[in-house]
């Protein structure tokens, strides 16, 4: 049944009229006939139609310049011309003006009934397409990135500059700080955002296992490898592959990754192919690189290869003043799976929050959260639903220096008196050039 | 009593009319009831095209139709067109009253191949049903072993079975009623 496909036929001819509008008609298409030009304008503009079959000979305005009409109104609908014999030449131009293709008379039936699903099928697909792009470009935002703290903002704006060009990212940040999201935000706002996005965490498979996931292997190749299996970056063509703690993988398998991006060129395990896969690499890592390199533990070549553009993700303890809106978010999040109306934070809570040191960073900060939800009665998350206390945050001894504690405790006052020199310096108890020379010493940017 | 006629518009064999009175019959539950033929084709031959035009023939079996006539279907032995087409095997009036069906493009020597006329009965028998399937308001189906399933080849008619699908049989159905309580009214 077509019940919701509406096709219209225009033509001078009673009898063609009348023999397509029942051939359509017993198809149970929606059909309405019109019998010159001006007839069928007033129908375009009345109705919306999906299909029209066009004569091209007519008196008055002639099915060319209908069709040009009609293209001007809705340049979505499928047009096929109908001509005689003699005018095919008229019908070619028709082509290429934009209609979908022509039939002549008399027409055959099968053909009609061929060219009329295949235009029918593919306005369909490129609707589903465009519908399609437009989730992508949906999740292609930067909404799951949460964070309004000068360094978020310069975070993001590097995503912006990098993710327009194909350059090899370097991604760097505590355990939990979002490295795969950022990755993930890169992918999906670049060229290759409609191909693959393949992330792989290096730092948790043994070399051997390692090696397969990353190049495939063929069937044999070891024990238990039963069937030929592609690898990551065979899987990655065209889009992303995201290396995940790229610090801890071995010596060999650095060997071999150096090679791959070379060349983009590999074999499976246990095969002789060699493969070629057009992949960006996207690399992230919690681990001091530098110092792995000068170790002799990571290869300096290497090194230079994936850090080409490196993106730096401070510590959540960097950024106190984006912790009320991760939280906020994360509680709506919860809020919604567990279909508990909480509406937000007592003071008490939110202050317990701000003030701690989160190591886990904003993983652990979800994690909170998420436990909050559960043990918690609703509208608010209290200090009692959290899994640490007010005086737990006093008694933990911070693992920092105290130049590290003196420059995150500078950045929070900063960050919360939106960088407002005077009343920052006022709260911290110090004047204005003292916090001017520390704002120098610790490299400090709004 | 509601019947469903059989017009023969020129000579067409009575074996071939009784078979498809029988389906109709089987397939419908209304009896059928074969006519004289009262009119030759000729009056809607093309001489430009060779063939003869379907739509002029259906309208002059509307006009011959029996008062009684729940439906009227002629049956042809000459090769029809509609205006636009190359050629039709058969034409309905969707949702009314009176259909055609040519046996020209059913029979195997057209295609050149050996006759058949169990194959031929079998075809006439199909297009006939499916023809009758519009004049109750069923549309084409999707569903190829539907009698209602369109057969732009021979071939076609040949894959479909002889009955409606279960979805075209409900439409089917309902229809009837409908027709029959608007009738009694």
């Amino acid at each position: 049944m077509n019940k919701s496909i509406n096709i219209l036929v225009v033509d001078d001819e009673f009898s063609v009229r009348d023999s397509l509008f029942k051939w359509f008609r017993e198809d149970g298409y929606n059909v309405d006939t019109a019998e010159n030009a001006t007839e069928a304008l007033k129908k375009i503009q009345e109705s919306k139609w999906d299909l029209i079959l066009l004569d091209i000979k007519m008196p008055g305005m002639d099915g060319m310049e209908l069709q040009k009409r009609i293209k001007e109104i809705d340049p979505g609908i499928i047009i096929i011309m109908i001509t005689a014999f003699a005018s095919v030449d008229t019908a070619v131009q028709a082509l290429k003006v934009g209609a979908y293709d022509y039939v002549t008379k008399p027409i055959d039936p099968d053909y009609l009934s061929h060219i009329v699903n295949n235009a029918l099928r593919e306005k369909k697909l490129s609707i589903e397409n465009l519908q399609l792009r437009e989730s992508i470009k949906e999740y292609s935002k930067f909404d799951e990135i949460i964070g309004e703290s000068q360094n978020m903002k310069n975070v993001l704006n590097l995503i912006e500059t990098v993710a327009k060009t194909d350059t090899t990212v370097l991604i760097r940040g505590e355990s939990g700080t979002g490295k795969e999201l950022i990755a993930r935000a890169i992918h999906s706002n670049s060229s290759r955002r409609y191909f693959p996005f393949i992330p792989v965490n290096c730092g948790g498979l043994p070399e051997g296992i390692l090696e397969s996931e990353l190049f495939g292997h063929e069937r044999g190749a070891f024990t238990g490898a039963q069937y030929r299996r592609k690898g990551k970056f065979e899987m990655a063509d065209g889009g992303t592959i995201f290396l995940d703690e790229i610090g801890n993988v071995s010596m060999k398998t650095q060997m071999d990754l150096l090679r791959v991006i070379e060349t983009k060129k590999f074999t499976r395990v246990g095969g002789n192919e060699e493969i070629t896969s057009d992949f960006r690499i996207i690399s992230a890592t919690n681990a001091d690189l530098e110092a792995a390199v000068k170790e002799g533990t990571f290869r300096e070549d290497l090194y230079y290869r994936l850090n080409v553009f490196s993106i730096f993700l401070p510590p959540l303890r960097e950024r106190r003043s984006d912790i009320p809106l991760l939280a906020q978010h994360f509680l709506k999040k919860y809020s919604i799976s567990m279909n508990k109306p909480m509406e937000g934070f007592t003071p008490e809570a939110m202050d317990i929050l701000v003030k701690y040191n989160w190591p886990g960073n904003i993983r652990e900060l979800e994690n909170a959260i998420e436990r909050a939800m559960v043990v918690g009665t609703p509208p608010y998350v209290k200090p009692k639903d959290l899994p640490f206390q007010i005086g737990e945050i006093k008694k933990t001894p911070s693992a920092e220096t105290l130049a590290e504690v003196e420059k995150n405790h500078i950045i929070y006052i900063l960050e919360k008196n939106n960088w407002n020199i005077s009343r920052s310096a006022e709260i911290l108890g110090i004047d204005r050039v003292t916090l001017y020379n520390k704002i120098e010493k610790y490299g400090l940017r709004k | 009593m509601s019947i469903i006629y059989l017009l023969p518009i020129e000579p067409i064999k009575e074996e071939f009319l009784q078979n498809a009175g029988l389906a109709i019959e089987k397939i419908f539950d209304f009896p059928f009831q074969i006519l004289k033929s009262q009119f030759r084709a000729e009056i809607a031959y093309d001489y430009s095209r060779e063939q003869y035009n379907s739509t002029l023939i259906l309208s002059k079996i509307i006009e011959v139709s029996p008062d009684n006539a729940e439906k009227i279907i002629g049956i042809t032995d000459v090769d029809l067109f509609v205006p636009v087409l190359t050629f039709v095997f058969g034409e309905a009036q969707l949702d009314g009253k009176a259909a055609l069906v040519s046996i020209s493009r059913l029979k195997n020597e057209f295609y050149g191949l050996p006759k058949n006329e169990n194959l031929l009965i079998d075809r006439i028998n199909k297009e006939v049903i499916h023809e009758l399937g519009h004049t109750f308001g069923l549309y084409h189906c999707d569903n190829y072993e539907c009698v209602m399933n369109s057969s732009m080849y021979v071939e076609n008619i040949d894959l479909k079975r002889i009955d409606f699908c279960h979805k075209c049989r409900t439409i089917l159905n309902y229809n009837i009623t409908k027709q029959h309580s608007k009738n009694n009214k």
